[in-house]
């Protein structure tokens, strides 16, 4: 799986509130999830993000609740992938669940700038800063993990029959 | 070989002799929880497995509890999905407004965990039942469908960081000030993907509310699970509330932790975290003025019946400072009861709070107690991010029944060793 797009940055423990704020939980509509995506983070984030755009973020991405409204939201947003220097236990199951793509690489999190463009490879676990020409190296993903990814789910691996 | 608790637990679940840290397993589950919030994402989820019924009613459970009773035609429609969703397959344990309580004080109290069970919950502080001596984790609407459907989960088996609790607390010092003291020590990420396991001979001091708020909070620390060692107090809990037969797993001497943390319970002070996070713990030695402008106590963290007792003794006799909001919300049904038969809700109400149906609604702010911009408010509850409890520009400031309700008293941010002496 390639991923390519440019980078939005945000930092340390990015929390499932600001994320997807509780009052707007009282729908599972992607699209309406979506259009609140990072409002108490960031009231621009819904307004600028692009098809296929990378979020990178500090530690402890997606902390505290288990609500899976949080990857639907940044994936029905259109990010494509998010590189963390870590993830927050359950925001990591639940984002390979949901099929939204995470990698956990603390020095292309640190580095790579807001704006940059951004090239990664996960199934061999190379991140390519394309705008500066850096290249990360990251553990690549588990065969399984692969497959549930590419068939946008956990729920559509099995419906699939590939895992 | 060596195991941790929570490692023992997962080796009976998955049929193994032994487990170690960092395998993949797929364990057996004893209840598969959700709520009004998590439970319409894994109902849909679940539809598209293509299943007729759910592994077993009597272990599929979904509590009503965030949003209700409805607080508005959206939540209504996500409770009327669980609702003809439980009807539909039958499940024995579904708790719908006049039988709810807040989940995680509910699940303990109906005895639907006992020690050395694995739960999987669709909320994160599934963590909770840990202070039963069960493994219980959060995990998402997915999980929690596949879990309905098939009675397991896969798990990475947590390496662990074990806390020896020695002492004793002091007067108004709970296990929420404890939990608050450690995550300030280790951070939000302390314990990332690990186990949280409380030992050691300070637990003979810990009610089963301390221990309950402790593993209520592991998730604030980033943890998989937090649990407790199983002793006479646990035991006793379990069998007044007519749990199954407990099994009871001990960390062998020899059990590999990452780390151990030396706690010492006698040292402990009222602790509040600062917003906007879990890990901002401060004591009250020079933290100058803080005006607040509500007060909540309840939540899955405090509701329970010892919380209340806290809060109106500090009450009791006094009145609310003026512009100070109090909200008291009893965790169960039963909760509210027992409140009322001691007098504990004519304390709060004479005291000039207002005292509602269990309901999670503030905590994160859904309703009943929503901040406005500027806003301070003291909560009981578990987490402070940006937002939590409203307006992006309100603030949140965790801490324990006796200083949520010390500060309802000045109307500041107060300890309540200071009320206590006035």
């Amino acid at each position: 799986m390639k991923y390519t797009g440019n980078v939005i940055k945000y930092g340390d423990n990015v929390d499932t509130d600001v994320i997807i704020p509780a009052r707007y939980l009282n729908t599972s509509d992607h699209k309406e999830l979506a259009s609140h995506c990072m409002e108490d983070l960031d009231s621009t984030f819904v307004s600028r993000v692009k098809q296929g755009d990378i979020i990178t973020a500090g530690l402890n991405f997606g902390c505290g609740s288990s609500r899976e409204h949080a990857p639907i939201a940044i994936k029905a947003s259109g990010v494509s992938l998010v590189i963390a220097k870590s993830f927050a236990r359950i925001f990591y199951r639940n984002a390979i669940n949901i099929g939204l793509a995470i990698v956990e690489c603390p020095a292309a999190a640190d580095e790579i700038s807001e704006g940059d463009t951004v090239e990664a490879d996960l199934d061999n676990g190379i991140i390519r800063n394309i705008t500066t020409g850096r290249e990360y190296k990251t553990a690549p993903f588990p065969v399984f993990v692969q497959k549930i990814i590419e068939n946008g789910g956990l729920m559509e691996a099995i419906a699939n029959g590939v895992i | 070989m060596a195991m941790t608790m929570t490692q023992k637990i997962l080796a009976a679940h998955s049929g193994r002799e032994s487990v170690s840290a960092g395998e993949l397993i797929l364990a057996d589950l004893d209840l598969v929880l959700g709520n009004d919030i998590t439970s319409p994402v894994a109902i849909k989820e679940f539809r598209r497995l293509g299943r007729d019924s759910v592994f077993d009613r009597d272990r599929v459970t979904m509590v009503m509890d965030h949003f209700v009773p409805n607080k508005d035609i959206k939540a209504a429609e996500q409770c009327k999905m669980c609702r003809d969703f439980c009807t539909e397959q039958n499940v024995t344990h579904f708790y719908d407004v006049g039988e709810m309580g807040i989940e995680h004080a509910l699940i303990p109290e109906k005895g639907l965990v006992t020690a050395g069970n694995a739960v999987i919950g669709a909320d994160s502080h599934t963590c909770t039942y840990g202070a039963l001596g069960a493994f219980s984790t959060g995990v998402g609407s997915t999980d929690m469908a596949c879990g309905m459907a098939t009675g397991k989960a896969w798990f990475k088996v947590p390496s662990a960081v074990k806390f020896d609790l020695t002492g004793k607390l002091r007067r108004y010092v709970s296990g929420k000030d404890v939990i608050l003291h450690i995550i300030g020590k280790i951070g939000v990420d302390g314990a990332l993907y690990r186990s949280m396991e409380f030992t050691g001979s300070g637990l003979a001091s810990l009610s089963m509310a301390d221990r309950f708020c402790m593993a209520n909070m592991a998730i604030e620390a980033g943890a998989k699970n937090g649990i407790f060692e199983v002793d006479e107090t646990a035991l006793g809990y379990m069998r007044g509330h007519g749990c199954a037969e407990p099994t009871v797993y001990k960390a062998n001497d020899d059990a590999e932790y990452d780390e151990v943390i030396n706690i010492d319970l006698s040292v402990i002070e009222p602790t509040v975290a600062f917003p906007h996070l879990p890990e901002n713990a401060r004591t009250f030695a020079g933290i100058g003025e803080v005006r607040i402008d509500q007060v909540v106590i309840g939540s899955c963290t405090n509701g329970r019946l010892e919380d209340l007792i806290a809060a109106a003794e500090i009450m009791k006799g006094r009145k609310a400072a003026k512009n100070v909001r109090v909200i008291v919300i009893p965790a169960t049904q039963k909760v509210y009861l027992d409140a009322m038969e001691m007098g504990l809700l004519r304390t709060f109400i004479e005291f000039g709070a207002v005292v509602s149906t269990p309901t999670c609604g503030p905590c994160l702010g859904g309703y009943m107690g929503i901040l406005a911009a500027g806003e301070r408010a003291v909560a009981t509850t578990n987490r402070n991010f940006v937002g939590r409890m409203g307006h992006p520009e309100s603030e949140v400031y965790l801490a324990s029944p006796a200083t949520a309700a010390a500060s309802a008293v000045t109307g500041r941010l107060t300890s309540p060793w200071e009320v206590a002496e006035l």
